[in-house]
């Protein structure tokens, strides 16, 4: 069963519904037992990062969520902020993440936007993406929804699994071995949302 | 090509769906979660609910709101009798992703800090309705254009931008439910002093309208409500939302 990690923050309820409705199992829990129990997992996410990394850490689910997902292999899939946490670090905050993907998470830098554009990025951009099963059969141009004033940074660009462009070109998906972050928000971005989190329900992440 | 976002604005009210013009004559127009199923088969880019008897009535309808949003999957602001931080948070709990504040803007201005230092400055919009007054100056209006406000609209939309508001929805009360195009002079007042996206509101009666909102209007979105529950002015109800090809070539492509 997928868990949706509850910490207090973020729109538990937006992604149930979308996983409710595309026939996918799925409990919303911040019970530590829950989460242990758990066959993947969801990291939501939406507000300031060190507040999130300190409720996290006040749960006692750091140390969890990093085992069951390093020494279990528990796929888990983090999204917008949760999706920032699995970095190592953010200047947001200026405090470390769950580190289960070797990238930092940088403030956009204004200086590379073009006039009209602000920050935070918010809307619907067209998400060019790898030839991956977390994308199968997603329809074309695949657009998601974004809000966010940080972005990731990969170390190494094989991590890198969708890009958008605001006033520059950067990474939006990252993967790393049986952990996935996206920057945008796949419960909120119609068919294109609802087709990935079926795939992230489905994929066979022992290859 | 930039996409500037194309936002329905649904009014709540009477236990259903109305549509005013100039915030006054209330035409009810059945259940909005029909209303919120076509616009999310039309892949619509954002809804915005406002219950408009909310702060009148001093109540939320949290469960009526969970079951329209339950029907959306696309982001969803929800505007109406929001007075504490525990009502954004039950909001947020049941899947609403931006809060809009209206009269509380003006009356409490703290809620906008409050709610951006809990879930950031993207969870919260500042709604501002404007209304000419005798002298022809912009005057604030809350309690749904019933209560002239002491503010302009760019000082307002100033401070609830200092206080946290992540984005600014304008709506002109004169232009509301009328298909006479957005007052852009007003729009562009606004839009040039706070660095927030302003969305424009009020008034909008064709794709070309959004088109002017953005280029002499300044704004980084539009919404509109008649127009998309409307077939033509005065007609009857039907439910639209143009579709991708009509946005490009008839909207994005001309900025």
């Amino acid at each position: 069963m997928i868990t949706i990690i509850d910490y207090g923050l973020g729109n538990l309820g937006s992604i149930k519904n979308m996983l409710v409705r595309s026939g996918i199992k799925c409990a919303v829990s911040g019970d530590p037992d829950v989460i242990r129990s758990a066959t993947r997992l969801i990291l939501p996410g939406v507000g300031h990062f060190k507040f999130a990394m300190d409720t996290l850490h006040e749960r006692g689910l750091v140390t969890l969520i990093q085992q069951r997902v390093r020494e279990a292999g528990v796929p888990l899939l983090g999204i917008c902020l949760g999706g920032q946490l699995i970095g190592r670090h953010s200047e947001e905050g200026d405090v470390a993440g769950l580190d289960l993907v070797p990238m930092d998470v940088v403030a956009f830098d204004r200086a590379r936007l073009t006039q009209g554009e602000k920050v935070p990025h918010m809307g619907w951009t067209v998400t060019p993406h790898a030839d991956i099963p977390l994308f199968a059969s997603v329809q074309q141009p695949a657009r998601y929804y974004y809000v966010h004033s940080f972005h990731f940074r990969c170390d190494d660009a094989h991590d890198e699994i969708a890009w958008a462009e605001h006033g520059y070109r950067f990474a939006s998906g990252v993967r790393h071995g049986n952990v996935i972050g996206v920057q945008f928000h796949p419960e909120k971005s119609h068919v294109y949302g609802q087709q990935l989190l079926r795939n992230f329900a489905a994929m066979d992440f022992s290859a | 090509m930039k996409r500037i976002r194309v936002i329905p604005i649904l009014l709540l009210a009477q236990s259903g769906m109305v549509k005013t013009e100039r915030f006054a004559k209330p035409r009810y127009l059945g259940d909005p979660i029909n209303a919120v199923k076509i616009f999310n088969e039309k892949r619509a880019d954002e809804l915005v609910l406002l219950d408009i008897e909310a702060t009148a009535k001093g109540r939320i309808e949290f469960d009526w709101i969970s079951d329209i949003v339950s029907e959306a999957f696309m982001p969803i602001g929800y505007g109406g009798g929001i007075s504490s931080v525990e009502q954004a948070a039950e909001l947020f709990k049941r899947g609403v992703e931006k809060i809009v504040v209206n009269t509380a803007a003006v009356e409490n201005p703290n809620l906008i800090s409050e709610i951006a230092a809990r879930y950031g400055n993207q969870a919260v919009v500042a709604s501002i309705d404007v209304k000419k007054n005798f002298w022809k100056k912009n005057r604030v209006y809350t309690r749904n254009g019933r209560k002239e406000a002491v503010a302009d609209p760019v000082t307002l939309a100033r401070a609830c931008r200092d206080a946290g508001a992540g984005e600014i929805i304008l709506t002109s009360i004169d232009r509301e439910g009328t298909f006479g195009g957005y007052d852009t002079a007003l729009l562009e007042t606004v839009a040039s002093a706070v660095d927030v996206p302003v969305v424009a509101n009020g008034g909008a009666g064709s794709v070309d309208d959004f088109k002017r909102a953005v280029t002499d209007g300044k704004c980084s979105a539009v919404a509109a409500s008649s127009m998309f529950v409307f077939a033509k002015k005065g007609e009857g109800m039907l439910i639209s939302y143009p579709s991708e090809s009509e946005l490009q070539e008839q909207f994005w492509l001309r900025l």
